[in-house]
């Protein structure tokens, strides 16, 4: 039993912070305090910015552009990257189709794609999620029928988050009618280049524009695209899940939203006169979201020294997901109580408690995506319910 | 960062787990409860002195194993599974820690080696009316006459108090907190022994000019006994681990055998849902147990953060659970007969004992800010 990280991983912590310190732009340090939002060019530029120093893809084999990193470096990277307020980097390309790309993928996908997730010159989305097929999401529909050289792609796709700013969706598509629902479907790489696919945005609740619905009207997409086998998508969709949860239980953005809510209260002044902080019934409620936190952050060490011995993370880490996912809501209920009136505008005035909480209650509202995506928690308990407590089907 | 227990640990703690099914099982807690005396064996302390249990966290110059609080933890998880009634937490966690801290080496030879062996059982004194959960505050106080110790006051919920061989009290002395030991058999020394809530006893104990054995000169007295209630709540959180795993488990085994409207009620999601929740609850007790234990033995900000996280998951996390298993019994759960109930009782003690969740929440942000 040993709770502290080594040496080794202390040194490698104080070079990714001290490599933050240098490599961001000002401009964006500037937003990174303010807990700013950063649009997808932003992003876009940081995603670059690692790229140049070999770090963007920390997960990825080194044959394959990655930095080589072990469990706990990968660990220390994203709590670091999530600590220091920079941009959050589009998750499609370097975690979810790449991997798959690098599993699943032959030589002539991986050359054609995965040097162009790395250096960020293309961008992805994800084609999940329909209108009729969410939580059930093997109940898909978008077909894409076989033409020889080609398939033909219809249907509609929903919630492909920055599908607006993407040159390339990854899909679940139906192949097949025949058999389990599970057993008809491919997983397809389309240009959103190409003719037929139309993409429409729409506003979050939190006044973002990240989510879109994309539809595709007979858009013909190349065979060499399918990846992995023909009516095996599901598969590959399933090998996305287990995968790297201490990085989903977002232990760093917690810490940091926690010093956000500490800051607000020692800002915002209450009827005494006096701020917030130093009313008990205030800072008792952070200590106790601090105290979760703590648990939670302990929970998610006691995963990643599994992962770092080589384990593949259990069906118990789902509950990280499940315990991130509400700190993370609960973490922004608390600065928008502790702001008050001034939670009641998109932007503050100038000068009521500069700049901190600029960006709160757009995440206060946005956040409520925590618990759905990535497996709306009901999914994860369904999942721990029928694995872990081995409970009876219903 | 490993979280791996050695083998001597896993060992440690297989044989504990194995006595407690086999020899030290609910029924008997149960029976004993019901029964006058004790609410406890001498026979089964003497059993786990032969064992080596109750010399776990204590240096081997002393006759000690030389183990860590961590093995301490363990012993108490695998008790609390079984709600093992002997003092452990009482006797080797509270009094032999405050008095290996506070004890010199006769002391310690004659009150914790024969304690270690199994021969004695100890219980500290520290909870008075009026000071809540603060124990650096006494109303009870000591004097000197002819070098004799004398203790006049009065000490509430003394756990093992109504049985120890030899108590470890706090007083004042002037305006400064003192340490001392009071002999089971002393004179003018009133114990009334207490049935508590949980089935466990203790007692509440009047001093009136009582003679001390003996003072424990070694170090500062309230932060002695700060650290003494640091330990109780990481114990109090180790054996809550035990006791919150049992009603997890019971609960999820009850879900797959009780049937209603045609069913195991265990396939009814919002049934099972609750159960994926009690679940989380107690991993993230381990997490914090496992912490708070670690970091019993360090000093400074991260001990305090690290047992009031544990804490605050015993009381708040931890009673979802006891809450949520006695709901999904249903009605059998509300009856005595049903065992969920007294680990229910058992959890309430545990996150009652050396500070609630109010008193922790507190004493962490106050050190936070």
């Amino acid at each position: 039993m040993d709770l502290t990280f080594t040496e080794r991983d202390e040194a490698f912590r104080k070079e990714v912070r001290e490599f933050v310190d240098s490599a961001m732009p000002a401009a964006m340090k500037e937003k990174a305090a303010a807990y700013s939002h950063f649009s997808m060019p932003e992003v876009m530029e940081w995603h670059k910015i690692l790229a140049e120093k070999g770090w963007v893809a920390p997960h990825w084999p080194e044959e394959v552009g990655g930095p080589g990193f072990d469990a706990t470096q990968r660990f220390i990277f994203s709590e670091e990257m999530e600590l220091s307020g920079a941009p959050p980097l589009s998750p499609f390309g370097l975690v979810m189709v790449g991997p798959l790309i690098i599993r699943f993928g032959n030589d002539a996908q991986k050359a054609r794609f995965l040097p162009k997730i790395l250096s960020g010159e293309e961008v992805w989305c994800q084609g999940y999620s329909e209108p009729g097929a969410g939580s059930d999401l093997a109940s898909l529909r978008c077909s894409a029928e076989d033409k020889g050289d080609h398939f033909l792609v219809n249907g509609q796709k929903t919630w492909t988050t920055y599908a607006q700013y993407a040159d390339w969706i990854f899909c679940l598509v139906r192949t097949s009618t025949e058999g389990k629902k599970q057993s008809g479907i491919s997983f397809l790489l389309i240009d959103m280049k190409t003719e037929g696919v139309e993409v429409k945005p729409m506003q979050t609740l939190g006044h973002t524009p990240a989510f879109c619905d994309t539809f595709f009207e007979n858009v013909k997409v190349p065979k060499e695209n399918l990846l992995g086998p023909l009516d095996g998508g599901w598969n590959l969709a399933k090998a996305l899940l287990g995968h790297e949860r201490t990085l989903v239980a977002a232990v760093g953005q917690c810490r940091r939203n926690l010093r956000l809510a500490r800051t607000i209260a020692e800002k915002t002044v209450g009827a005494d006169g006096k701020p917030l902080i130093e009313d008990p019934r205030w800072s008792d409620r952070i200590a106790r979201l601090e105290l979760r936190l703590r648990a939670h952050q302990m929970t998610n060490y006691r995963a990643l020294a599994e992962q770092q011995k080589g384990k593949h993370p259990g069906p118990e880490s789902s509950i990280l997901k499940l315990v991130g996912s509400e700190l993370v809501q609960q973490i922004d209920e608390l600065c928008m109580e502790l702001m008050g009136h001034d939670s009641l505008s998109w932007f503050n005035e100038e000068g009521v408690v500069p700049p901190f909480e600029h960006w709160v209650p757009s995440m206060f509202c946005y956040d409520r995506a925590t618990t759905i995506y990535a497996g709306s928690n009901e999914i994860q308990k369904n999942i721990i319910a029928k694995l872990i407590l081995g409970l009876p089907k219903n | 960062m490993d979280f791996d227990l050695s083998e001597d640990q896993q060992m440690l703690a297989k044989t504990v787990r194995d006595y407690a099914r086999k020899e030290s099982t609910v029924e008997r807690f149960r029976k004993l409860r019901d029964t006058d005396g004790l609410g406890y064996t001498k026979e089964a302390w003497a059993q786990m002195g032969e064992l080596g249990w109750l010399s776990v966290p204590f240096p081997e110059d002393i006759g000690g194993f030389g183990g860590s609080f961590l093995d301490c933890g363990l012993v108490l998880e695998e008790l609390g599974k079984t709600l093992v009634p002997e003092p452990y937490l009482a006797s080797v966690v509270l009094a032999g820690r405050t008095l290996l801290r506070a004890g010199d080496a006769d002391q310690h030879a004659k009150y914790l080696t024969p304690m270690m062996e199994g021969q004695t059982t100890l219980a500290l004194a520290y909870a008075e009316r009026g000071h809540r959960f603060d124990p650096t505050q006494a109303d009870t106080k000591a004097t000197e006459s002819g070098g004799t110790w004398s203790l006049t006051g009065e000490k509430i919920f003394v756990l093992n108090g109504h049985a120890a061989d030899h108590l470890v009290v706090s007083a004042m002395v002037g305006d400064e907190l003192g340490l001392f030991v009071v002999d089971g058999d002393a004179d003018q020394m009133k114990r009334e022994t207490l049935r508590l809530i949980d089935g466990h006893r203790g007692a509440r104990i009047r001093f009136e000019s009582t003679p001390a054995a003996a003072r424990l000169s070694g170090g500062d007295a309230a932060a002695i006994i700060e650290r003494a209630m640091d330990d109780g709540a990481a114990a109090a959180a180790a054996e809550g681990l035990g006791v919150l795993q049992t009603m997890l488990w019971t609960t999820v085994e009850y879900l797959k055998t009780r049937e209603q409207f045609g069913s195991k009620i265990g396939s009814f999601q919002a049934l099972q849902h609750r159960a994926v929740e009690m679940f989380v609850e107690v991993e993230l007790m381990r997490s914090v147990t496992t912490e708070a234990i670690v970091r019993a033995d360090e000093d400074g900000p991260e001990r305090i953060a690290a047992i009031a996280a544990a804490k605050h998951q015993l009381g708040v996390g931890g009673a979802f659970v006891s809450r949520q298993a006695i709901q999904l019994h249903g009605g059998i759960g509300v009856t005595d007969e049903a065992d969920i109930g007294l680990y229910f009782k058992r959890h309430h003690a545990l996150m009652t004992l050396f500070g609630d969740v109010e008193h922790h929440v507190r004493r962490y942000a106050a050190g936070a800010a």
